[in-house]
């Protein structure tokens, strides 16, 4: 039989069948090449021309020979601010290289990504069986010689290490098990509670997570209750959990963390969402940037389904995406679940009422799932009692970038971003002070100094013009180049971008170029002008909140800039 | 009538009713209907670039935001439902702002090139720019696509992506309405770009429907010949002269030129899709080949003299005269055209019979859906298919038999796949695997490749499953059927010998699969056959029309949507030429000749003495020719050397007549045998009404003035008058006014009516005032509902050692019939030859590779063509096309003909494929004397 046609056949018929089966061609024979396409086409009944569009969405497929070595280069904000760029350009100089070339006789690539959730030691790389952090640019000739010390992405066992005393003094109700359990141990994780009240009817769970004040962890912060009660009143026969691994925001890591360290806490989740609204068929969508994750939860979801007894209500499916940010994205993770390009879909219809193939779906995040075990345990009372206001319960805060201390803390909503970075991340690891921190991911706010006091709820930090976003909390130093990072959003927009909607697929791209233009030429009265006018556009008529957020990251970083090019002008005005 | 369309941005909603508040005005809605709807509707304007009312909302251009009370951002307005109470404003400062902001983005990755761009004035883009009031262009853009190259590959549209906005119209609407997918989006971001999974459009999946063209809102995918011509000033609304569909068209014009031709929002045949004949195809009109005056010759050896039109209707007249007067009145006769309007074949028809004084005319409807006007009508009452084309939306379960939608009802296709792609569940019952047996997003749950020739076999084995299973619907039967006829059928149906297993080897299918396929029909709570001439043409033909007849009573699959016994029916107006009277034996609205009564009411009207017995059928024409006994003809539109079986005896009769009269845009083959050629008219010149598979009567409109100076129906009715019957019809709608007094289910259609509502379905009479879409919904047009017993017969052409392998014949997408017409445009790119489909089995035991030259050979005569190895077909068939007069593939297929209505079995011919390396002897003596007759064209 075709080669490819054995790659490709256990895929037929699976969802998002398409994308797996060139995942598998891609691992297989690290490309994919018009014989794939067609024999993809022919296989999931799709014309040329889709598969064509399909593997040109995703940045892990590609229509070229590879080279004989990959080296993919965390180019993010969190390991930014450890030094990525200087890592890079080292990078380049001793390959001889430039990064996300492709050169078809080349047997070296260097390539981008946007995060493999190593923030708190980063910079970080990786390549083939081998996951790279703590770089410098001093490593740089290690890396290419294949000498540098790394760790292996098959090293699935319980991490060896005491929690440190820096990171004690928390509140850990989602990560209260990790580091101190085998992850895959399953008889353990059911000893210790696990599992035990999955046959509880629908309603009491609703209530208890009605009660709770959940609020999707994702970013949206969206009360979890309303979309869990819309999707349990929908009569249809068919319903879909997904969850939402595909945990792309830089400088957050708490979705790898749990996944890797406790992954029967969020099958535990799964089965209770399910058994609340009324789901037999749940998938875990998770990003390809994860591959200890996925050997990890693979290997969990087959014990686990071999325990009939614990997993007869609900099947759950792992499925790897193929390289888009957009993917996290609910709709999109959609589309791209279903095995087509991660458009964003328009809303109405909420995925609530309209998901998965067309079927109302509950779709949430690692956290959020994870948090429902724990909730339904001890009431959703006991949760709400945690936090402040309309921010109920626990936060994985994932701290990173210039800290001296960067990790998990898991505590209630309402600590001061400024006593958290002083309790438990001691200062920048460069030494020099705080310039700015980017809460909330890479679409987050880039708060200055005098907003360090804003306690860490929703509210506080909307009221802000910031989000709490994922939790992740990426320190800059007092050397940071803030109009860079404002050019950097907007990069991360063009590359990301799903294309649909008009402001985000040419705004992020005239946005970035206006950047370039300043940092060339200076600041302009126009150029701000039009800046202003195209962050309007963007955050007020994009489709989603990539294009929506992006001019968050970009005014708050400029907002100093500007106002020193406003105090110059007016001291000459005057 | 206006260019542009009034589009209404999404699709209707169709909900009850719900009232809201657009800018302090209330306004209703349906719900389901998006806000941009419900505004555009009520006259409100929301700019708009992504949406358009033929597909649903994408919500990517952003233009047409809108502020919604209790909304913290704007909304895009073709997204959003409306719902009661809504309170929406359309234009702030704001929203004015953001649609300026987006449409200064969109400029900035386009060229501005307004004043020397095809489509300057008739430009979304354009027009929305203008509306937003965008001013200026602010943007230093650094990345651009203003510089990539056009792809010109296609014949008939050229692909502009300077000028692309990524609203994936082009994309969506091959997806959604045609569902080829041949169009997708790679990249992502900035980088998106609409592509076509080949390197060019000519080489991809792309077939050419004009959907992606009529969906692009700028110049990105634009018609080639408003690239050359400029933006047309007029249109008219007519209707194609292809296939059944007959979709509804804007013909738009300059001057007196076609520009393009648009497909019809508002057309219920086609709901604005087209296919590329129609859409495109349509140069032939205007080809040099073309013939505009009246030709005359004593003899096919003689020059052709271009006289007047008087004297080619004299010469004809004196001709058919001398003829009827030394070999008697049975001696001449015609054949109406299914190409031309009802009115023209109604004065033709009319003529022979009242004027050549016998009733031997036929129509080309003998040689492909008579057996479907015999069939029905013996088991229903009428001789038409019983639904409307949306019927299909609402299907479960889609019969396909001996049909090949895809290629020769594109457009009905495009429906079937969309019901398909919703869910419906599809059973296709052909030797071949056609494209909807598994194309994208498409796939048959049972594909029935059974041997050419035991389609009655099936159906029986269908019916036996039926019967034994309990899967009858009692119901139905009791209260629809005749009840004596359908216990004799229970009978017959459950013997042993209709079983799956008794015919499966016979039929090539094996028993199981048969009975899946029939349970899944049965068991449907709507079931729909479509079938086409893979069902007619055979010598059981009329069995097999009548065995799915009572297939769908038995089942109760008749007189509701969704359900039906359809024909997909071959020519613009077969159907029409068949109401309007055009078989021997019967009358208008397929009364019978022999009626007294209805001969009275015509020998009344018309004030002759109607001859009261059934006359020649074609073949009984052509037989009697060979007699020596038949020896004058006017055929109108109509090929019969090139499209009727067994070429050489079709040649031999028309050799030996004394008159052929020929009435046809071009010197067809036919032509090539006669002494009068009487110049016809395209359908761009004609006024009239085509009726179409689904009895829709369409209008079709002049676009320009009869290139011959004279319409056919005034031809007819000159050559009548100096036969000595006069006509004198002042108009075409004159003539439809007769029709109606004289067709009890035509009465209520006149002109006037059809251009005040568009279309009317047949019956149209009192009853039914605004016509029928789906018939026998009450009771039978014949009362109750007859089963007719269909014994499998097994057609006497057989396979054997010497021939032992079944031709069976079909078309292709860019090809029409005999080609005539689309042989004449850039659609010839698509199928310049006709090949032999030969499966890879059969191939390598004679040492055949695809591009060799083969020799087919039957009992009947050879040919020679090319080669295709092919797995659609099964071994021990071969497949081939007849749109090249060259091939002659009508000089191997049979005398055989179905025993009801004589339709040739086209369908089924034993034959040996050799390897061959020169043409064969018909072939060339085909050669010589085409290039013999086009010598005796005058030199012009």
């Amino acid at each position: 039989m075709d080669a490819t046609l054995t790659i490709i056949e256990p895929f037929v018929g699976q969802m998002g069948g398409s994308i797996s089966a060139l995942r598998a061609i891609m691992a297989e024979c690290g490309w994919i090449d018009d014989h794939a396409i067609d024999t993809v086409a022919e296989q999931f009944n799709l014309s040329r021309a889709e598969v064509k569009g399909i593997v040109s969405f995703y940045s892990d497929f590609r229509v070229e020979p590879p080279p004989a070595r990959l080296i993919q280069v965390c180019q993010a904000e969190a390991c930014q601010a450890r030094g990525a760029q200087r890592l890079t350009t080292a990078l380049e100089l001793e390959a001889g290289i430039t990064l996300d070339a492709r050169d078809p006789t080349g047997t070296l690539e260097l390539k981008s990504v946007h995060c493999l959730g190593l923030c708190a030691h980063g910079p970080a790389a990786w390549e083939g069986d081998t996951l790279y952090v703590g770089l410098s640019d001093t490593d740089a000739g290690a890396l290419i010689g294949s000498t540098c010390e790394g760790y292996s992405i098959q090293d699935v066992g319980k991490l060896d290490v005491e929690p440190p005393e820096w990171l004690a003094d928390q509140e850990r109700l989602i990560f209260r098990r990790m580091g101190n359990a085998d992850p895959l141990d399953l008889e353990a994780y059911c000893e210790a509670g696990g599992f035990q009240y999955a046959d509880l009817p629908s309603e009491t769970i609703l209530r208890e997570i009605r009660e709770s004040g959940l609020r999707g962890r994702g970013g949206a912060g969206f009360p979890a209750s309303i979309k869990w009660d819309t999707v349990a009143a929908e009569p249809s026969q068919t319903k879909y959990l997904v969850c939402n691994a595909d945990e792309g925001d830089s400088g957050t890591f708490a979705d790898r963390l749990i996944m890797e360290q406790d992954p029967y806490l969020l099958l535990e989740g799964m089965a209770l969402a399910a058994r609340a609204v009324g789901a037999s068929q749940g998938y875990i969508y998770l990003r390809s940037e994860y591959p200890r994750a996925a050997l990890i939860l693979r290997e969990a979801i087959s014990r686990w389904r071999a325990r009939p007894e614990l997993s007869q209500t609900l099947s759950i499916e792992l499925f790897i995406g193929a390289g888009a940010y957009i993917c996290g994205e609910e709709t999109s993770l959609l589309e791209s679940l279903e095995g087509k390009r991660g458009l964003i879909r328009a809303k109405p219809p909420l995925p609530a009422k309209e998901g998965l193939m067309g079927q109302p779906t509950l779709v949430h995040n690692v956290l959020t799932l994870c948090s429902v075990p724990w909730i339904v345990r001890q009431g959703g009372a006991s949760y709400a009692s945690f936090g402040e206001g309309a921010s109920t319960g626990t936060m994985p805060f994932q701290l990173s970038g210039n800290v001296r201390h960067g990790g998990i803390i898991e505590i209630p909503f309402g600590l001061p971003l400024r006593a958290l970075i002083e309790r438990y991340g001691g200062g920048t690891l460069s030494g020099r002070p705080i310039g700015a921190i980017q809460v909330g991911g890479p679409l987050g706010a880039y708060l200055l100094p005098e907003a360090f006091d804003t306690p860490l709820t929703y509210e506080a930090m909307q009221a802000i013009g910031a989000g709490i976003g994922h939790g992740g909390i990426v320190v800059f130093d007092d050397q940071v180049d803030l109009v860079e990072r404002a050019r950097a959003a907007f990069e991360f927009c063009a590359i990301e971008s799903c294309g649909k909607c008009t402001p985000c697929r040419l705004g992020a791209t005239r946005g970035e170029e206006l950047l370039k233009a300043i940092q060339r030429d200076g600041i302009s009265e126009d150029r701000i002008r039009l800046l202003d006018d195209l962050c309007d556009v963007m955050e007020r008529a994009s489709l989603c909140q990539l294009g929506g957020m992006t001019p968050i990251p970009v005014r708050s970083a400029l907002r100093p800039a500007i106002a020193a090019f406003e105090s110059d002008n007016e001291v000459q005005g005057r | 009538m206006r260019l542009a369309d009034h589009d209404l941005g999404t699709p209707k909603g169709g909900g009850e009713r719900v009232s809201l508040v657009i800018n302090g005005q209330r306004v209703e809605a349906q719900s389901g209907d998006s806000i941009l709807r419900a505004a555009l509707e009520a006259d409100i304007p929301i700019p708009k670039l992504c949406s358009t009312d033929s597909l649903e909302a994408f919500g990517s251009c952003r233009m047409c935001l809108v502020e919604v009370d209790g909304r913290k951002n704007p909304v895009s307005s073709c997204t959003e439902p409306v719902s009661e109470g809504l309170v929406v404003r359309t234009e702030t400062q704001d929203l004015a702002q953001l649609r300026r902001g987006v449409m200064e983005l969109y400029i900035s990755d386009h060229p501005l090139d307004c004043l020397t761009c095809s489509a300057n004035g008739d430009c979304e883009l354009q027009d929305v720019a203008g509306q937003v009031g965008l001013r200026e262009v602010r943007y230093q853009a650094v990345s651009s696509h203003t510089q990539e190259a056009k792809d010109e590959s296609n014949p008939y549209f050229t692909y502009d992506p300077s000028k692309c906005i990524v609203c994936s119209r082009c994309v969506r609407a091959c997806e959604d309405i045609q569902g080829t997918f041949a169009l997708t989006i790679e990249g992502r971001g900035f980088q998106s770009r609409v592509k076509t999974g080949a390197d060019q459009f000519f080489d991809s999946d792309c077939v050419s429907c004009g959907a992606c063209v009529q969906a692009c809102p700028t110049a990105t995918l634009m018609e080639n010949t408003v690239i050359e011509q400029g933006v047309p000033d007029r249109s008219v609304l007519t209707t194609c002269a292809y296939c059944g569909v007959g979709c509804s068209f804007k013909a738009e014009v300059k001057g007196d030129q076609v520009v393009r031709m648009v497909p019809h929002k508002d057309g219920l045949a086609n709901e604005g899709h087209s296919c590329v004949k129609g859409r495109f195809a349509w140069g032939y009109a205007q080809h040099q080949d073309r013939i505009t005056e009246p030709m005359v010759r004593e003899s096919v050896n003689e020059p052709w003299r271009t006289v007047s039109w008087d004297t080619a209707i004299d010469f004809a007249a004196q001709r058919l005269k001398t003829v009827r007067e030394r070999y008697g009145p049975q001696s001449i006769g015609g054949i109406t055209s299914s190409r031309c309007t009802n009115e023209e074949v109604w004065v033709v028809q009319k003529m022979i019979r009242a004027a050549f004084g016998n009733n031997n005319v036929d129509t080309c409807a003998r040689v492909c859906h008579s057996p479907t006007g015999y069939g029905l009508k013996q088991t229903f009452g009428t001789s038409a298919g019983t639904q409307h084309f949306e019927s299909v939306s609402q299907a479960d379960v889609i019969l396909v038999i001996g049909a090949n939608p895809t290629d020769a009802h594109p457009v009905f296709a495009a429906r079937m796949k969309k019901r398909l792609r919703a869910g419906a569940s599809l059973i296709v019952v052909d030797p071949r695997r056609i494209d909807l047996v598994r194309s994208p997003h498409v796939e048959a749950a049972h594909h029935l490749a059974l041997t050419p020739g035991t389609n009655v076999a099936m159906m029986n084995a269908f019916a036996h499953v039926v019967v034994t299973e309990g899967l009858v619907d009692e119901a139905f039967v009791r209260a629809r059927c005749d009840i004596p006829s359908f216990k004799e059928w229970l009978l017959f149906a459950s013997s042993p010998t209709n079983a799956p297993e008794a015919i499966a080897t016979q039929v090539g299918v094996d028993a199981e699969t048969i009975r899946a396929a029939a349970r899944e029909y049965a068991r449907a709570d709507r079931a729909a056959i479509y079938y086409g001439l893979g069902v007619t043409e055979h010598s059981q033909g009329s069995s097999m029309v009548m065995a799915m007849a009572n297939l769908a009573m038995a089942t109760g699959n008749i007189g509701r949507a969704g359900v039906g016994v359809n024909p997909l029916r071959g020519q613009n107006n077969v159907q029409g030429s068949c109401d309007m009277g055009s078989f021997p034996h019967e009358l208008s609205g397929y009364r019978s000749i022999t009626d007294d009564a209805v001969r009275a009411l015509f020998d009344d009207d018309w004030g002759v003495t109607l001859h009261h017995e059934p006359g020649f059928r074609i073949p009984n024409m052509l037989d009697a020719a060979c007699d020596g006994l038949f020896k004058g003809i006017y055929i109108q539109g109509e090929d019969i050397a090139q499209s009727d079986p067994n070429t050489q005896h079709v040649e031999s009769a028309l050799s030996q007549m004394d008159c052929v009269i020929v009435q046809d845009l071009f010197l067809n083959e036919t032509a090539k045998f006669a002494h009068v050629f009487l110049p016809g008219t395209s359908f761009l010149e004609k006024d009239g009404t085509f009726t179409n598979a689904e009895r829709r009567i369409n209008r079709v409109r002049p676009v320009m003035a009869p290139k011959t100076g004279m319409a056919e129906w005034e031809v007819t009715q000159a050559l009548s008058t100096a036969l000595g019957y006069p006509m004198a019809y002042q108009s075409a709608s004159e003539i439809m006014t007769e029709v109606a007094r004289l067709t009890p289910t035509f009465s209520g259609v006149s002109f006037e009516l059809l251009d005040e509502v568009g279309s009317v379905q047949w019956p149209c009479n009192s009853d039914a005032p605004n016509g029928t879409p789906v018939m026998h919904e009450h009771e039978f047009v014949r009362g109750k509902g007859m089963f007719i017993l269909t014994e499998y017969q097994p057609t006497e052409e057989r396979a054997n050692r010497k021939f032992p392998l079944l031709l069976t014949t079909g078309r292709m997408l860019s090809q029409y019939n005999v080609g005539a017409q689309t042989r004449r445009t850039e659609n010839i790119r698509w199928l310049e030859e006709d090949v032999l489909e030969i499966h890879e089995a059969d191939a390598e035991t004679r040492g055949i590779q695809s591009g060799d030259w083969v020799a087919i050979r039957s009992r009947m005569g050879e040919i020679s063509l090319r080669a295709k190895v092919s797995d659609a077909v099964a071994e021990g068939v071969v497949y081939t096309t007849f749109h090249h007069p060259m091939t002659g593939t009508n000089v191997i297929t049979t005398d055989l003909s179905d025993w009801a209505t004589n339709c040739p079995e086209y369908k089924v011919t034993a034959v040996e494929v050799t390897p061959a390396n020169h043409r064969s002897p018909w072939q060339q003596r085909f050669a010589e004397r085409h290039s013999e007759q086009i010598e005796l064209l005058p030199s012009d």
